[in-house]
C-alpha cells in the first residue's frame, strides 16, 4: 500500500478525536447488538441480522440495522457494543471508498478483511473494559467468482469460514440451524431462506435476539453479494419469504427437519 | 561578492504568473460541460494510468491540467478533505464550494510563498438535483476562483476551444451531443492542426445525476464508442 492511501492512518495522524475509540469505565451499560448469520450459495453469499439491540434485560431498540454494505462487493454485520460497532462500520466504509478513490482500484477481498482486523485490534482497550465489537465480514471474490466469509475475535484475529457462520448472543442456536440446513448447491433464494430460519431459531432460544415482528412489519435485514454486487433484499420479497417461514412454523414450531442419513443409505 | 539586484514585487508576481501560464499552456486540454442528466468531463489523455479526471465525493469530481505531480497532490488533498468532512459530520455536508475554497487557499499560499507556483488549473464540479443547481468552479494557479456555467475548457488551446463551444453549446442537450461537441473542439484545436482523436486518446467521465449515491462514473470501451457514433 502506498503511504497515504488509508483513511484510518490519515485520521490517526490528523484528527484522532473523531475516531471510534477512547476509554470508559469498566462494566458500562450500553446497547448491544445480537445475532448475525451468513452462509454461502452457488456464486455468492448471504448475510442477515436480526433487528434487536439489548441493554441488560431491556430491549434498547427493536429496529436497529446491524448489516451494512461495506462497499459495492462486500457486506459487514456487527455484534457487540452497538454504538462503537456502527461507528466502526462507518469508518470501514470510508476507508474502502477512500482507498478506491486515491488508488483508482478496489482493495482485494483479503485486503478488506485484513483492514477490518486492524480496526478491531485498535479497539482492544475498549474490549477489555467490556465494550467489545465482533463483526462478520462477507464478500464476493472476483478472482475465484464465489462468496467468502470472514469471522473475527475481539483481539483482531481473522479466520476464514468455509460455508456458514454466525456471531452474537444467539449464534450457538443459529449455527446449529445453519449446519442442519446449509447445502453448497443452494441458490440465492434458498440461502436467504436458510438464514431466516437460522435467525428464527436464534430468537426462539435466545432472549436477546429479535424474532420477526409481524405486527410492526420489522423483519431481519438481508443482503446478498454476488457477481452483480451487494444488494439488499427488498421489503416485499422479504415479506413473502418471512410469511413462508412463519406459516411453516405454525405446522412445525421447531423448524425444518434435517434429512435422515439412514434413509439415504438404505436407498443407495 | 555580488549584490542581489532589487526586483520589485510586481515583477516577481508577473514572472511567477508567466511561468505558470506557460507551463499550463504546454499541456493538452480538458473540457467540462453540463448536459441534461449531469456533467461531462473529456480530457485528451493517452495515459490509462495517470488520470486527469477523478472522483472526489458522492456528487463531486475533479479535473486538472498542468503538471501531474502537482495536481495529483491537490487531488489527494481534496479526497482527504471530503472524506474527513463527510466522516466527522455527514455526507450531505461535503460541498464543492467548501472544497473550492480550500483549494483556493492552498493555491494562493503556494503562489505567494513558494519559490515556484503550481503549474496547474483545476475544475471542481458538483452535480445538483437539476441543471440549475449544478456547480462548476474553475481555479487557477494563483488561487483565484471563478464560478462557471455551461462549459469550461482549460489547458493547451483553451481559448480556441471555448470559442468553438460558445457557438455550439446550449442547455438541455443530451450526453452524446455534448460529448461529440467536446471531442470535435478538442480535435480541432488541441494539436498543431485539426486531427482526428481516437477513443484511446480520450479520458471521459460523467457525474450522472440519476445514480443513487456515488454519481461519478468513467465512460470507456464499447459505451464510449457507441456514444461517439450515436446520431
Amino acid at each position: 500500500m502506498r503511504p497515504g492511501s488509508s483513511f484510518f492512518d490519515f485520521l490517526q495522524e490528523h484528527d484522532p478525536s473523531v475516531m471510534p475509540s477512547g476509554t470508559g469505565p469498566a462494566g458500562l451499560d450500553a446497547p448491544h447488538g445480537t445475532t448475525i448469520v451468513s452462509c454461502r450459495y452457488a456464486g455468492g453469499v448471504v448475510m442477515a441480522g436480526d433487528r434487536r439491540a439489548t441493554m441488560g434485560n431491556m430491549i434498547a431498540q427493536r429496529d436497529i440495522e446491524k448489516v451494512y454494505p461495506a462497499d459495492e462487493w462486500s457486506v459487514v454485520g456487527i455484534a457487540g457494543t452497538a454504538g462503537l460497532a456502527v461507528e466502526m462500520v462507518r469508518l470501514f466504509q470510508t476507508e474502502l471508498e477512500h482507498f478506491e478513490k486515491i488508488e483508482g482500484a478496489t482493495l482485494s477481498l483479503e485486503g478488506k478483511a485484513n483492514r477490518l482486523a486492524t480496526f478491531i485490534r485498535s479497539n482492544l482497550g475498549m474490549a477489555i473494559q467490556g465494550l467489545a465489537v465482533v463483526p462478520l465480514f462477507a464478500g464476493y471474490d472476483q478472482g475465484s467468482a464465489r462468496g467468502r466469509i470472514f469471522s473475527y475475535d475481539v483481539t483482531g484475529g481473522r479466520y476464514e469460514e468455509h460455508d456458514y457462520y454466525s456471531v452474537g448472543s444467539g449464534s450457538p442456536f443459529a449455527r446449529g440451524s445453519l449446519k442442519k440446513l446449509f447445502r453448497a448447491e443452494n441458490d440465492a433464494e434458498t440461502a436467504v431462506q436458510v438464514c431466516l430460519q437460522a435467525l428464527y431459531d436464534a430468537a426462539d432460544d435466545d432472549s436477546a435476539t429479535g424474532g420477526p415482528d409481524m405486527t410492526r412489519g420489522i423483519f431481519p435485514a438481508v443482503y446478498t453479494v454476488d457477481a452483480r454486487g451487494a444488494q439488499r433484499l427488498s421489503e416485499d420479497d422479504l415479506h413473502v419469504l418471512m410469511d413462508r417461514v412463519v406459516a411453516q412454523r405454525f405446522r412445525r414450531p421447531d423448524g425444518p427437519v434435517a434429512e435422515d442419513p439412514t434413509a439415504e443409505e438404505t436407498s443407495s | 561578492m555580488t549584490m542581489p539586484f532589487y526586483v520589485s514585487p510586481e515583477q516577481i508576481i508577473k514572472d511567477k504568473a508567466d511561468y505558470a501560464r506557460k507551463g499550463i499552456a504546454r499541456g493538452r486540454s480538458v473540457v467540462v460541460a453540463q448536459y441534461d442528466q449531469g456533467i461531462l468531463f473529456v480530457a485528451e489523455n493517452p495515459s490509462r494510468a495517470l488520470h486527469k479526471i477523478s472522483e472526489i465525493y458522492d456528487r463531486i469530481a475533479f479535473a486538472a491540467v498542468g503538471k501531474y505531480n502537482e495536481f495529483e497532490n491537490l487531488r489527494v488533498a481534496g479526497v482527504r478533505y471530503a472524506d474527513l468532512r463527510g466522516y466527522s459530520y455527514d455526507r450531505a455536508d461535503v460541498t464543492s464550494r467548501g472544497l473550492a475554497n480550500a483549494y483556493a487557499q492552498t493555491l494562493g499560499t503556494v503562489f505567494t510563498e513558494a519559490q515556484k507556483p503550481y503549474e496547474v488549473e483545476i475544475i471542481v464540479a458538483e452535480v445538483g438535483h437539476d441543471e440549475q443547481s449544478d456547480q462548476l468552479y474553475r481555479l487557477t494557479f494563483d488561487g483565484s476562483v471563478g464560478d462557471e456555467h455551461g462549459f469550461v475548457a482549460m489547458g493547451g488551446a483553451a481559448e480556441a476551444i471555448s470559442a468553438q463551444l460558445q457557438e455550439q453549446w446550449q442547455a438541455d442537450l443530451d450526453l452524446p451531443r455534448v460529448l461529440q461537441m467536446a471531442v470535435a473542439a478538442l480535435s480541432e484545436h488541441g494539436g498543431q492542426g485539426p486531427r482526428a482523436l481516437e477513443e484511446k486518446q480520450l479520458e471521459v467521465a460523467v457525474l450522472d445525476r440519476s445514480r443513487p449515491r456515488r454519481c461519478f462514473r468513467r465512460v470507456s470501451g464499447p459505451e464510449l464508442s457507441s456514444l461517439l457514433t450515436s446520431e
